[in-house]
């Protein structure tokens, strides 16, 4: 069973207009999405802004309201009745783009990590300095910190302190919404490691959510790539990266800028051809709407969304 | 593939320093760099390096900051000059494109008027028409479909991409032969990111202007760099031709950089973390090698009391001689590598 069940997700949001202030369109952000990540792995949720992958991962969270569509978690359907929301919230922690808004700036390490506890656990003082201090060794921070404020910290040992909240309830499931985007390369390579070490320490499920594919590639079992709020391919890392099928992801992978820069005038020619193939083809691959056609398998584990042929 | 052409800027021994408290810092230190027409210089490096702190003293751009050094650009030198006569050359001569197409561009005026706005400064003569038909072929000069309804539009109105593509058309209004391009696409989406690079090697070529890069991406480096220089606590520590930077990169902090780089053939299923943290700009070591607290597993003696760059093959420069012993931890020093090849 799939720790995680998204099926035929949609989330619009109306826009309002005219004298009434009535509903006068949508802007559909998800629009019928349907993925499964299984216990343990890494799923990369990829697509450029605007594409509703972090609106699908907040709907995940229940910070978004789901117009249609289900979300089971471990088997337990989570949206089920209007008003009876199931609480998974203690199982489900997100990890945020920027670590220097996502710490409230007047609060201590010790009152960020420990909001958690104070919300699901009742512990004494005593314990939850405990609890603190060992969360803040397992990412790597001295124990003496729980005094300090965000400010006093660089943006990767930040970063840090946010993943230490997200564990602290010993989640089952983490969502990283561009977790290393506003990192430089060595700080964001500290990070990557560090969510791969804990991952395996505490047989973590990771929902990855980037934009980047290198750290999609680096850090990703499966991926699933999304365009104007529908999947267009979803397969395993290779897959994806040497065999992508779909015009979209073809184009977004030609598009990774290669450091080699002996193959530059290769990696360009091919680039534009790719384009021109995206251009020509573009028809061929989205229907009269520009939306992405449903998925369909090509291998056991490789989905494309293809037009119904013939 | 580098033609011989003129020399359009030329940094020597600049140092710029800011004042915290009493004192002066230097976030630039020393640091001599040049130029030439139809070139790309990428500057790299972290947060912090001082590659930002460079371009801005280049534009002027400094509030209250000490300039020491020379900039020469086109034959005269600019650093210092007064607002009067710096503002006559920037946003003409040279010109800047900024990281945040969102806060670089004025969220109260149209789009026309703000491109209008540098033209008016250096042109007075321009006629309002005039310069609204030039806005205008500026903006489908970058590739936005419909300039002319583009024109009367506000920046919110546009996407993170189109959004920079105004800032470019701003900055290439007056036809700059100097380019600043300040992360560029950092803020933007892959395929946008491609796009909009394409297009700052094409408007070089048609402007024949010399360009310097400031990223950290070194992917981004690859794609379009001539030279690099690579710069830490802010000294330039390695220069060379793109080529021989990513192929046979020599010191200890360009080989950490780019076994830092997520799935790339630098890279091991390990990314390479580099030890520390940069130092802030009062607790920098002024004295003897500045990457050497970063390295802490190499000896002592390795490092050079006053390091220096060295030029080890023709154009190809490396500060300090701790490159000619470096080995990453996780390798034994017997099967030290040299690059990827």
């Amino acid at each position: 069973m799939a720790l995680l069940k998204v099926d035929d997700l949609k989330i619009h949001f109306p826009i309002r207009g005219g004298i009434l202030n009535r509903k006068i369109d949508d802007v559909r952000a998800v629009d019928g999405v349907s993925f499964e990540v299984k216990q343990g792995e890494t799923y990369g949720l990829v697509g450029e802004s605007g594409s509703g992958k972090t609106t699908t991962g907040k709907a995940i969270m229940g910070l978004n309201n789901i117009t249609s569509g289900d979300i089971y978690f471990e088997g337990t359907h989570l949206n089920a009745k209007k008003g009876k929301k199931v609480d998974v919230r203690r199982d489900v922690q997100m990890i945020f783009q920027d670590p220097y808004s996502s710490l409230n700036p007047r609060k201590r390490v010790l009152d960020i990590i420990a909001e958690p506890f104070r919300n699901y656990e009742k512990m004494t003082k005593k314990e939850e300095m405990f609890k603190v201090q060992e969360l803040l060794e397992k990412v790597g921070l001295s124990s003496d910190s729980v005094y300090k404020y965000p400010h006093e910290f660089s943006g990767g040992q930040r970063q840090r302190i946010g993943v230490a909240r997200a564990i602290a309830l010993k989640p089952k499931l983490i969502i990283a919404d561009e977790p290393v985007s506003a990192l430089d390369v060595s700080v964001q390579a500290q990070v990557l490691n560090f969510l791969q070490d804990i991952q395996k320490d505490l047989n973590l499920t990771i929902l990855f959510i980037a934009h980047d594919l290198g750290v999609i590639k680096h850090m990703c079992n499966r991926i699933g790539i999304m365009y104007r709020g529908r999947f267009v391919e979803e397969g395993l890392r290779d897959d994806i990266f040497n065999d992508p099928q779909h015009i979209y992801t073809k184009r977004l992978v030609a598009a990774i800028p290669d450091v080699d820069p002996r193959r530059r005038e290769e990696h360009q020619s091919f680039r534009a051809q790719v384009k021109e193939e995206y251009e020509q083809s573009f028809n061929d691959y989205f229907d009269e709407n520009g939306l992405a056609h449903s998925l369909k398998p090509v291998t056991d584990t490789h989905k494309v969304a293809l037009p119904e042929r013939g | 593939m580098i033609v011989l052409s003129k020399t359009l800027l030329e940094i020597k021994n600049l140092t710029t320093s800011f004042r915290i408290g009493e004192e002066y810092y230097a976030a630039v230190d020393d640091v001599s760099l040049e130029l030439k027409e139809n070139e790309v210089l990428a500057i790299v490096g972290e947060s912090g390096s001082g590659k930002s702190a460079t371009a801005f003293s280049i534009m002027g751009l400094h509030n209250r900051a000490k300039i020491e050094g020379e900039i020469t650009f086109k034959g005269r030198d600019i650093a210092n000059l007064p607002p009067s006569k710096i503002n006559k050359i920037r946003g003409k001569e040279m010109s800047m494109i900024f990281q945040d197409p969102l806060t670089a561009l004025n969220p109260l005026m149209e789009i026309g008027r703000q491109i209008g706005e540098v033209l008016l400064l250096h042109n007075s003569e321009m006629s309002k028409a005039k310069r609204r038909e030039y806005s205008i072929e500026l903006l489908d000069r970058v590739g936005i479909p419909r300039p002319d309804r583009v024109v009367d539009q506000f920046p919110h109105e546009l996407s993170g991409g189109m959004r920079q593509r105004v800032v470019i058309a701003i900055a290439i209004a007056n036809k700059p032969e100097l380019l600043i391009a300040d992360e560029p696409t950092t803020a933007l989406d892959v395929t946008i990111q491609a796009q909009i690079l394409d297009l700052i090697r094409e408007l070089k070529d048609d402007l024949n202007s010399g360009v310097i890069l400031i990223t950290h991406d070194l992917g981004v480096v690859a794609e379009m760099a001539d030279r690099v220089a690579v710069m830490y606590a802010g000294q330039i520590v390695e220069l060379a031709d793109v080529e021989s930077l990513f192929v046979n990169p020599q010191h200890p902090y360009t080989k950490s950089l780019l076994s830092s780089v997520p799935a790339t053939e630098y890279a091991q299923d390990r990314l390479h973390v580099i030890q520390g943290i940069v130092p802030s700009l009062q607790n920098l070591p002024r004295e003897g090698c500045r990457f050497r607290s970063r390295i802490p597993w190499m000896d002592e003696s390795v490092h050079e009391e006053d390091p220096k760059l060295h030029e080890i093959s023709p154009g190809h420069h490396v500060r300090c001689t701790c490159y000619q012993h470096f080995y990453f931890p996780e390798e034994s020093k017997e099967e030290q590598t040299n690059g990827v090849t």
